[in-house]
């Protein structure tokens, strides 16, 4: 059996994005959505980790040290930040719409 | 105090009082009193207090020399020899005297007052020169300007509420409405009285020159008054100009005398340092010389200016140092006896004596004076009798001594000639004014005539007796215009009883001027002033014969037609029935203080002439001859040079029994016939003037267009100068404007192109692009449709695009 190495960690990321996407693409509610989002950012962070571990690595002078890791802390910050605006959007979406259905907010069509 | 202290500074205040209330009024005119009334108070004390202090300084001049003139001044050759004999050893001695310290003749106080400037040897001052003729006519002006600004008090007084004038059309078709301007016009005296009197008062021909100017400027501002009328305005510019032409030739006659010597200054001044610097009179007539006229050193050597170059060139300055000048010194005697300097005499004497024919209307200048009479009459009166006119009679007295024979033969012609000129229009005359205007002229033609035949106390005295009647008949005649509101004597007649204290004020101005009198006895002035002239025309024609004669004639029968105009003028205005009786009706006496003014002018005018004789106690010699035989100028007129045979009598030579008698019974008979024919044409009215009128039409047109000398005036310079501003205004119009005006139009259509230019490329440019811009926007709002699904399928759709694009791209 082999190991478990960075292909697989990239497999779940890849996995963990593609759910995220489909997520996003197909859900009408605004919290899915917003799951969906965190789905795809963490999936990105996982890779993130993954590329910078130095166990994970077969070249280490390749390795990106602990760049990787403080991305990912950025990422969860800022996703933090987003959903903290998103759902004050959706509040007030649903203040004034009393629903939260994506498909009925496309007041700024062009 | 000395007199030679005293008298400057009772002049000075005299003279600087009219200035002080002038500048006063400028300022607060508007707001003295009600409507400005209180300028005349100003300007009226201000001059009385200048008369007060003219008196003053006369009776101290009387106090300290006497009535009579000195004994020895007498004008003898001799007794000016021997005084220049005494005179020059105290002079090389280095004696700390000046000529005014010496008993020197004529008595004259001299002094710079202030220097305004020197430029290199050209030296500026105000300074004085004060004599008895100086003393004699500050007397005179302020006592007359004194009188007229009582007058003019009430006779402006229109002036003090808004003034309707009748004469004046506007546009619309009313009569000019304006605020009265009694201020302005006593403003306008004080200057005039200022400037006559700096005039008088000034001790070098350049302040006199200055003065002059302002006394021009001030007739300007005068006669033009009634600025709105086109008649006084006109006027007011045709005496401007026509003084400018004879200040042209003063102008030249001024660098002829600075040229030639080196020197403004009449007499000569000591400055502090006790240096005498020589003024005109002294180097044209040398007190060593024995007073005899001779070209100055300068004038000599500026005629003689090829010998001058030629030694100078012999002597080279740098080898003898002074030989040159020494060796021009020494042959000066010699050019001086060859004539060299003597045109230049001549020269600068016509000069001065051109300013003289400006300011004293003497043909051909004299056009401007009866046109003069647009200006209210109290300026009539000011202007013609004491002040403007009498400038020039009192410069060419001024500076007789340096006027050679020949320039005096030129004024005695020039007088001669207008004297009769004018004296045949104011025959023809019909207005007041202009009668009286043309007879100032005529007057003043009698004096220089005086004058140029070597009677100077005749002509000075002529002077101030005529200023004395002149101004009285001139205020008579303003008097009898604002009873009528007329000028026109043929709308007269009879007013003696409406204004009796007018009549026969009038009537003794007119007695004084034809020179009524008992002959050999007693008379009014003019009995005395034109008796003195006819008897120096006569003795001067005894002299000469070929120019005398017609001098004499002149002045005889200018007596005649004297006496024939002017009573021809008081029986039309004051005698027979009238002839206008709604004029007569409405007629009055004017209020006293006009009519005041007038009896104390006739009382002058009465006797100013006469002088009191030896026997009588304490006052015995007392008169205005007396006096200015006082300041005579020392020397004899000499002969004439460039005009061999032409000589001066001695004026006392006039004095002789057999030469008087017969210029009495002359000048007497003449004005008798003219008073005649007055009396029969006018008074009684048994010949009637029209039949002569139309037995001598031609004649009688001719002088009642005044000898066409407007018309040839106009036709011999004003229309000429039309034609050349014609010409140039075409030149400005159609060149100089034509070619401003096409740069104008090319530039224009320049800026057209540019404007398209801008327009349609550049703004086209930038629209376009903004046109595409916004096609471009409009097409691509479709793709934002608001659907948020749809969007993250695009993102994904991309995404996998550009994954499966780099695959592509790297595989390769």
């Amino acid at each position: 059996m082999e190991p478990v190495g960075i292909s697989h960690f990239m497999t779940v990321g890849a996995i963990m994005f593609v759910c995220g996407v489909v997520c996003m693409a197909t859900k009408r509610n605004a919290l899915g959505v917003l799951m969906g989002i965190e789905l795809v950012l963490n999936g990105a962070n996982v890779n993130f980790v993954a590329l910078s571990s130095d166990f994970l690595t077969t070249n280490p002078a390749r390795g990106l040290g602990l760049d990787g890791q403080f991305i990912a802390l950025f990422v969860i910050v800022l996703a933090a930040a987003e959903a903290a605006v998103a759902l004050a959007i959706t509040l007030n979406f649903y203040n004034n719409h009393s629903t939260v259905d994506v498909d009925r907010a496309d007041e700024l069509k062009g | 105090m000395e007199l030679s202290a005293l008298l400057p500074i009772l002049l000075g205040i005299a003279w600087l009082l009219p200035l002080a209330s002038f500048t006063l009024i400028v300022l607060f005119g508007p707001r003295m009193g009600k409507h400005g009334v209180g300028a005349s108070y100003l300007a009226t004390s201000a001059i009385a207090i200048g008369a007060l202090c003219s008196w003053f300084s006369l009776f101290c001049w009387f106090g300290h020399y006497g009535f009579k003139p000195a004994e020895h001044g007498a004008g003898s050759q001799f007794a000016a020899a021997d005084h220049a004999e005494a005179l020059t050893p105290a002079l090389s001695q280095g004696e700390k005297e000046t000529a005014t310290d010496h008993e020197s003749y004529p008595r004259a106080y001299t002094n710079d007052l202030y220097t305004l400037g020197q430029f290199g040897s050209l030296k500026i001052t105000i300074s004085y020169y004060i004599d008895a003729l100086t003393v004699g006519m500050f007397a005179m002006v302020t006592l007359i300007a004194t009188c007229i600004h009582f007058y003019a008090i009430g006779y402006m007084h229109d002036e003090l509420h808004d003034v309707t004038d009748h004469e004046v059309t506007l546009s619309d078709g009313h009569h000019l409405h304006r605020p009265g301007r009694f201020h302005r016009f006593f403003q306008y005296l004080s200057l005039f009285c200022f400037s006559m009197l700096g005039l008088v008062y000034a001790g070098n021909i350049a302040m006199v020159f200055v003065f002059w100017e302002l006394v021009g400027i001030c007739s300007y501002f005068l006669i033009g008054f009634y600025i709105e009328r086109k008649s006084a305005s006109n006027a007011a510019n045709k005496a401007f100009i026509v003084n400018r032409v004879g200040d042209f030739g003063m102008i030249i006659g001024l660098m002829a005398l600075w040229g030639g010597l080196g020197t403004f200054a009449f007499g000569d001044v000591t400055d502090a340092d006790g240096k005498v610097e020589r003024g005109i009179f002294s180097q044209v007539r040398d007190p060593a010389n024995g007073y005899a006229l001779a070209a100055p050193d300068g004038m000599v050597r500026s005629a003689a200016f090829d010998a001058v170059e030629e030694i100078a060139f012999e002597h080279p300055g740098r080898l003898m140092p002074g030989a040159a000048a020494s060796e021009i010194n020494s042959r000066i005697p010699s050019w001086r006896a060859d004539h060299y300097g003597y045109w230049l005499l001549v020269i600068a004497g016509v000069g001065i004596f051109c300013g003289c024919v400006g300011k004293s209307a003497q043909f051909p200048l004299h056009v401007w004076l009866p046109d003069a009479m647009e200006g209210p009459t109290p300026v009539s009166a000011l202007v013609h009798s004491a002040t403007m006119v009498a400038a020039g009679v009192y410069l060419v007295g001024r500076f007789l001594p340096v006027f050679a024979p020949e320039v005096l033969l030129v004024i005695a012609y020039t007088g001669c000639i207008t004297l009769f000129i004018a004296a045949t229009i104011a025959i023809t005359a019909t207005d007041i004014k202009r009668v009286l205007a043309y007879s100032t002229v005529s007057q003043l033609g009698y004096m220089m005539l005086a004058l140029g035949v070597g009677g100077w106390v005749a002509g000075l005295f002529h002077l101030i007796t005529h200023a004395f009647f002149k101004s009285l008949l001139f205020m008579c005649s303003g008097s009898v215009i604002h009873a009528t509101h007329t000028n026109e004597m043929t709308k007269m007649g009879g007013l003696r009883k409406k204004m009796p204290v007018t009549a026969y004020t009038m009537l003794v101005g007119c007695l004084a001027i034809i020179g009524a009198g008992i002959p050999f006895l007693i008379g009014f002035s003019g009995y005395y002033s034109k008796d003195a002239i006819v008897a120096q025309a006569l003795s001067f024609s005894l002299a000469n014969p070929l120019h005398g004669a017609v001098f004499f004639y002149a002045a005889v029968g200018g007596a005649a037609m004297t006496a024939f105009y002017m009573f021809r003028l008081w029986y039309m205005t004051f005698a027979g029935p009238p002839r206008d009786h709604h004029i007569y009706d409405h007629a009055h006496e004017s209020p006293k203080i006009m009519y005041r003014p007038l009896i104390v002018l006739a009382v002058f005018a009465a006797l100013v002439g006469c002088t009191v004789p030896d026997w009588f106690p304490a006052l015995g010699g007392l008169g205005v001859q007396n006096l200015l035989e006082q300041a005579r100028p020392a020397g004899e007129l000499g002969e004439g040079v460039l005009m061999a045979g032409l000589a001066y009598p001695e004026e006392h030579a006039s004095h002789a029994h057999s030469i008087h008698v017969q210029a009495t019974v002359y000048a007497f008979s003449t004005a008798l016939g003219g008073f005649l024919l007055a009396t029969v044409f006018y008074g009684l009215r048994w010949l009637n003037p029209a039949d002569v009128k139309q037995q001598f039409f031609p004649v009688y047109n001719f002088l009642l267009n005044k000898w066409y000398f407007d018309e040839l005036y106009d036709f011999l310079f004003v229309k000429p100068a039309h034609f050349v501003a014609f010409l140039i205004t075409f030149v400005d119009r159609r060149l100089i404007d034509g070619f401003i005006d096409n740069l104008a139009r090319w530039a224009r259509k320049l800026a057209h192109f540019d404007d398209l230019i801008d327009r349609y490329f550049v703004d086209g440019l930038v629209n376009l692009t903004a046109a595409w811009t916004y096609s471009l926007g409009s097409s691509l709002r479709s793709l934002q449709t608001g659907r948020l699904r749809q969007y993250v399928m695009l993102i994904v759709i991309g995404l996998v695009a550009l994954s499966v694009l780099i695959n592509f791209a790297s595989a390769r």
